[in-house]
């Protein structure tokens, strides 16, 4: 019998007095993003959204919370919009989304900041439950970015997986690290780049003395790209199960998983807020298609980020999922 | 369906002091004055004596200033910069019968828009744009734009409740645009711009556009010009497919990018009129008129002079207000400088007229 947990996936919405008092400390321009050399005010601001948005967790009965990367202004990218070996260009699209996020240009060698480990602390010491790590997987990370430093693609992505191995180890203690890795899916890494993709995985989980998750949406992998996950150093993989249920169902049916699954099981990018109901049978349905045993942990979780949304749906979302894993309602 | 009518002399000013003219104007949004915010405060406060009638003066001053203003910088064909409206889907929305408002959303840093989210059938409730049309025609001494926002990003950019999908939810969108633009053109608009930034965000979706354009445009006459604006996207991924819409112009982001889009439109050839974004609205630095001029002479790898407009990449409405200004003033002095090389033979055109 698995246990159900409820959590998430982070890069959460910004409460909306936030909202307007950043717009006011920190501008409208493409200059005024966080680059990590914040003001004091603007500091202060962050950190107590940051308290805000955990205690929002605890009260929806979530078991994992998560900082809720509130200064991530680039989104996935933001790992390498405050590192100093790279330049941030125009804005460019985010996925097919309608967001934005300045155009990384990585110049020079990367070197780990602490950026990330700096927010972690700072959640650590607000937070109760278990806190789980959220951070771009390298493949993500790289294609988010534009090498015009190591000139090879191979290359650049080892280099990506070790800036990310280098930030978490400078994490605070922590169980759980989510690895968000959308461009597998959306940008198939090719047969011959596979064991480069499996090795940049392998590098920045091996960093982490607790489990790791990689979670894969915008639809399933491929078959290939999950055989390489499969046999990452890693202790989950993630499932869109919003955009993708059928097709996730399959590659679980074909290939199995691994002993712990993170299921995207609410819309992160509609307000239509789900029921408890359509929440399970998102899960049945894809449990029914697995191999006899099944996993031992079930993540329920939004398939995607969660900023895309209005603050009270995000909320109302959160409630939905620690609804879910109430006793009797899916277990 | 084509459109091959020229729609552009039209809008030639008299006393245009060069034989060459590039068109120039905005695609729509500017700085709103401060005091316009505080209106709006006040209108929304009830220990404030400021109620309906005083807002919509206050709207009126703001529109005609803001007209004026666009007057000054030298422009062509101005907007009111869209004063009356809050944002490109809010606005349209907040007037369709079967969306709702959940709260604001982020589009990029600290920009936000109040994405709303479609949570019945669309139907039109009541008019959109004739009264602002009309408001700044009677205040315009020169020809005025008007955009309106498309239904593929209308439905895109809401959260969608109802519709099995959102090229269903664009379809029905498109019908209430063509009774809107229907109501334009009988009020006198002769330049509407479809604003279709969504476009370019997915593989196909300009096959939805094209089916949503050709709904809207069926039945508007030949002379009025119709432009089609687009930003921030992949345009491999439109072009050449949006040639084949039954619009005269299309306009295009590219400052921000540092033209590296620009190839993208010269093959194959570019057929209809291109309106290049020669201003960066996301950059409070001001450009000076020579680094404008240079980038406008790209555009004439694209298309010859005769097909090309000058505007900024987008709206404006972010910047501060002397700076939007100033970027307008010269990127008007930069198309009339190009305009008297065009005249002296000094510019080579890459691109030939068809």
């Amino acid at each position: 019998m698995a246990t159900y947990v409820a959590t998430t996936v982070g890069l959460f919405p910004l409460p909306d007095p936030t909202k307007r008092a950043l717009s006011r400390l920190k501008g409208h321009q493409k200059g005024d993003l966080v680059d990590g050399h914040e003001s004091d005010a603007v500091t202060a601001t962050y950190a107590e959204a940051r308290a805000e948005v955990i205690a929002t967790q605890v009260e929806a009965g979530l078991d994992r919370v998560v900082e809720g990367q509130l200064r991530w202004d680039d989104m996935l990218a933001h790992p390498l919009a405050v590192n100093d070996a790279v330049e941030t260009h125009g804005l460019v699209r985010y996925y097919d989304n309608n967001n934005f996020y300045r155009d990384p240009v990585v110049v020079d060698s990367l070197a780990p900041t602490g950026d990330v480990a700096a927010e972690l602390s700072a959640a650590a010491d607000v937070a109760e439950p278990p806190l789980q790590a959220v951070l771009p997987g390298p493949y993500t990370l790289g294609a988010l970015a534009r090498d015009a430093s190591y000139g090879d693609a191979a290359e650049f992505l080892a280099a990506i997986g070790r800036l990310l191995a280098g930030e978490v180890e400078r994490f605070p203690d922590l169980e759980h690290l989510v690895l968000l890795e959308p461009s597998l899916v959306t940008d198939p890494p090719s047969a011959d780049d596979q064991p480069a993709v499996g090795a940049a995985i392998d590098a920045v989980a091996g960093a982490f003395p607790g489990d790791v998750a990689v979670h894969t949406y915008w639809g399933a992998p491929d078959e290939r790209t999950h055989a390489t996950l499969l046999d990452a150093a890693i202790e989950a993989i993630g499932y869109d199960l919003v955009t993708a249920p059928a097709a996730a169902a399959e590659l679980v049916a074909e290939q199995g998983t691994l002993d712990d699954v993170v299921l995207g099981v609410v819309d992160g990018q509609n307000t239509l807020v789900e029921t408890t109901a359509a929440v399970r049978e998102r899960v049945d349905r894809f449990e029914s298609a697995l191999p006899a045993g099944g996993p031992d942990t079930v993540c329920l979780s939004p398939n995607t980020e969660l900023f895309y949304l209005p603050v009270a749906t995000f909320e109302a979302k959160l409630g939905v999922l620690g609804e879910a894993v109430a006793p009797g309602v899916i277990a | 369906m084509t459109r091959t009518t020229d729609t552009r002399e039209q809008f030639r000013p008299p006393g245009h002091p060069n034989e060459h003219f590039l068109l120039t104007t905005v695609v729509g949004s500017y700085p709103k004055p401060t005091w316009l915010g505080r209106a709006r405060e006040w209108l929304d406060d009830d220990a404030v004596d400021f109620d309906a009638a005083d807002f919509a003066e206050a709207t009126d001053d703001a529109a005609r200033l803001v007209t004026e203003e666009h007057e000054r910088t030298g422009l062509d064909v101005v907007v009111d910069g869209e004063m009356r409206r809050t944002e490109m889907v809010e606005y349209f929305a907040e007037r369709i019968d079967g969306y709702a408002f959940n709260g604001p959303v982020k589009v990029w840093g600290h920009n936000y828009f109040d994405k709303p989210s479609i949570v019945d059938a669309v139907a039109y409730d009541e008019p959109w744009l004739v009264d602002e049309y009309a408001f700044t025609a009677s205040v315009a001494e020169r020809p005025v734009k008007v955009p309106i926002t498309g239904p593929y990003t209308l439905a895109r950019w809401s959260f969608n409740e109802h519709y099995d999908d959102t090229e269903a939810a664009a379809f029905a969108l498109a019908e209430l645009v063509n009774q809107e633009v229907a109501a334009l053109v009988e009020a006198g608009a002769r330049y509407i711009q479809v604003d279709e930034p969504a476009l370019a965000q997915r593989e196909d979706d300009h096959q939805v556009v094209g089916e949503c354009l050709e709904r809207i445009v069926a039945e508007v006459p030949d002379d009025v010009r119709l432009a089609l604006h687009v930003c921030y996207g992949d345009y491999s991924r439109i072009y050449p497919e949006l040639l084949d819409f039954p619009v005269h112009e299309y306009d295009v982001e590219l400052a921000n990018g540092d033209f590296d889009q620009l190839d993208v439109f010269t093959e194959p050839a570019f057929t209809k009129d291109f309106a290049m974004g020669v201003v960066d609205v996301h950059d409070a630095r001001v450009e000076s008129v020579d680094e404008i001029a240079a980038r406008i002479r790209k555009g004439f790898a694209v298309v010859p002079p005769e097909r090309l407009t000058v505007s900024p990449d987008c709206g404006m409405k972010l910047l501060p207000r002397p700076v939007a200004a100033a970027k307008l003033t010269n990127m008007v002095a930069a198309a009339r400088q190009v305009e008297a090389e065009l005249d002296a033979g000094e510019v080579e055109v890459a691109a030939t007229a068809d």
